[in-house]
């Protein structure tokens, strides 16, 4: 057992969807049930780490706080994060290095939201100085936009196709249909996915991940705490929550342009190469110990990409992954065995979160409809915009 | 478009509001050669240079198109759009010099007139007008032979 390991006594999610309601009840009946599903009593929890959101209709609601008081204040100790997508990698890490440094032996960890319909928008009002709002007022930059400047990447580096591209979709759509927080459970063919209306060419509307409401929460405790309550818990090894290195010469959102490099050495490891990097040298294992991953699918084609960057093939070879089935489930190390953003939809600060409770339900050997066969090990892939890596693993 | 309308930019500072010669306006760290676009004017953001002398430069006009892609539908505000809506293109190109990629929208032509590796050349287009002015973004066309 790694000395920086902590215990996953806990997990519980409220399922995804567009229910319009105040993400705060997301956030409960996620907490709720992982309690539950630990054992324990809210009053049992010393720490509570919420993942924020600044969008879409709550600024002024601070999550851990605002979780606290739902559940019933209990005098726990609180800290909320912000990461963007990583927001819940974020708070995982809050929690997480609370109980290493022995400051507390049970944490909860909570991230929920609820979203507007279409794409993610800035801030209102007149905001020159915010690149997330120039970006869509001099460019119409949404967040398709860079996800098609991927993709076409993809076809011109390595001759992807759009049919690789709807495959990927396919392959999660399958996946997601046993699982009961997905907001998606259908199984689209290749046919209908190439069938839907194009977005951001070369993605097509069922290929770019929707905006959804969900929760999701975790009880974390020391490794001590946990082997008095319960025997071989699911581990976190490693959190990793990495910015990039200097010239980051990838363009990023909200970005205008990458950094230049005419005046530093380009590092050796490109920033997505190196979320899992660091997760993967935390934790001592490598990407061959993995049975299976949960990556951030923003789109079909971007799921291919994190094939490459978390290490499960070489640059150029996730096409040949994806159609030998090697990232199906049954597959050599299946990738999204929940569905995926596909078929959840993104619900920001809980994502990060959510990717941990697939990974746990996996090892434990409770994901049922969709489980991985000997699940020991798993990695977890996200990124925040700003420049916020994420990456999780989890392993018995 | 209405003739006496005038011409602003949508952004003030970073870009020549030169129609026959646009650029766009950066900083260069007299330290280390580093380029920033949009001007970094106070701190050279590499993490080996404690440099603060960013004086301005003007930017290659010609780069190697990147990628691309286009936008189907209507973004939400700040974007003005036209109703009704027309499609847009957006490229990234890679300027040798600075080894950057600059993005911008397209002027001239759709996804099915580009193709990776092409050169692309800077130019001014009309980004969105009101009833007084219309607003002139930089943009990136494939570059005439």
């Amino acid at each position: 057992m790694g000395s920086s390991d902590v215990a996953i006594l806990g997990v519980g999610m409220h399922p995804w969807g567009k229910w319009g309601r105040n993400f705060v009840e997301y956030g409960v009946k996620a907490a709720r049930d992982a309690l539950d599903d630990a054992g324990l009593a809210w009053t049992d929890v010393q720490f509570v780490a919420g993942g924020a959101t600044i969008r879409n209709g709550y600024p002024g609601q601070v999550p851990a706080a605002t979780f606290a008081q739902a559940l019933g204040w209990s005098g726990a100790q609180v800290a909320s994060s912000y990461g963007a997508c990583a927001t819940g990698a974020q708070a995982i890490n809050t929690a997480r290095t609370q109980i290493l440094a022995g400051l507390c032996d049970v944490a909860l960890v909570v991230g929920a939201d609820t979203t507007p319909k279409g794409f993610f928008a800035p801030q209102g009002g007149e905001r020159f100085d915010d690149p997330d709002w120039l970006r869509f007022r001099l460019l119409g930059a949404t967040n398709p936009i860079y996800f098609g400047l991927y993709a076409r990447r993809r076809m011109e580096a390595y001759g992807a196709t759009e049919l690789d591209f709807a495959r990927a979709r396919v392959k999660n759509g399958r996946h997601g249909l046993a699982n009961p927080n997905a907001r998606y459970k259908k199984a689209f063919t290749v046919e209908d996915v190439l069938a839907s209306p194009m977005v951001s060419d070369p993605l097509r509307l069922l290929e770019i991940c929707a905006t959804s409401d969900g929760g999701a929460a975790l009880v974390l405790s020391s490794m001590e705490f946990a082997r008095r309550h319960t025997t071989d818990p699911a581990r976190i090894a490693a959190v990793s929550t990495v910015t990039p290195e200097f010239p980051q010469t990838v363009i990023e959102m909200p970005n205008f342009s990458t950094d230049s490099a005419a005046g530093a050495q380009v590092p050796d490891t490109p920033f997505k190469d190196s979320i899992a990097k660091r997760a993967y040298e935390q934790a001592g294992l490598g990407p061959e110990d993995m049975n299976l991953a949960e990556v951030y699918d923003l789109s079909s084609a971007l799921e291919l990409d994190w094939y490459e960057n978390i290490g499960l093939c070489k640059p150029g070879e996730a096409e040949r992954l994806l159609n030998d089935g090697d990232t199906t489930i049954g597959g050599r190390i299946p990738v999204n065995p929940s569905g995926g953003l596909s078929c959840f939809g993104e619900a920001i600060p809980a994502q990060a979160i959510a990717q941990v409770c697939e990974l746990t339900w996996q090892i434990r050997g409770q994901a049922e409809g969709r489980q991985v066969e000997g699940a020991r090990a798993g990695v977890t892939a996200n990124q925040g915009l700003f420049g916020h890596g994420s990456s999780v693993i989890v392993r018995r | 478009m209405s003739p006496q309308k005038s011409k602003k930019p949508a952004i003030e500072g970073w870009f020549d509001m030169d129609e026959k010669a646009p650029r766009l306006v950066g900083t260069r760290c007299a330290e280390c050669s580093t380029v920033y676009f949009p001007a970094e004017k106070v701190f050279c953001r590499n993490p080996h240079c404690a440099s603060s002398d960013l004086p301005e430069v003007r930017l290659s006009t010609r780069g190697r198109l990147w990628s691309f892609t286009n936008n189907c539908y209507p973004p939400p505000p700040p974007y003005v759009s036209p109703d009704p809506f027309e499609p847009y293109t957006v490229a990234a190109v890679e300027l040798e010099a600075e080894k950057m990629v600059v993005l911008g929208q397209v002027a001239g032509a759709g996804v099915e007139d580009l193709e990776a590796g092409m050169e692309m050349e800077l130019t001014l287009d009309t980004l969105f007008e009101d009833d007084e002015n219309e607003y002139v973004m930089w943009k990136w066309r494939p570059a005439a032979a």
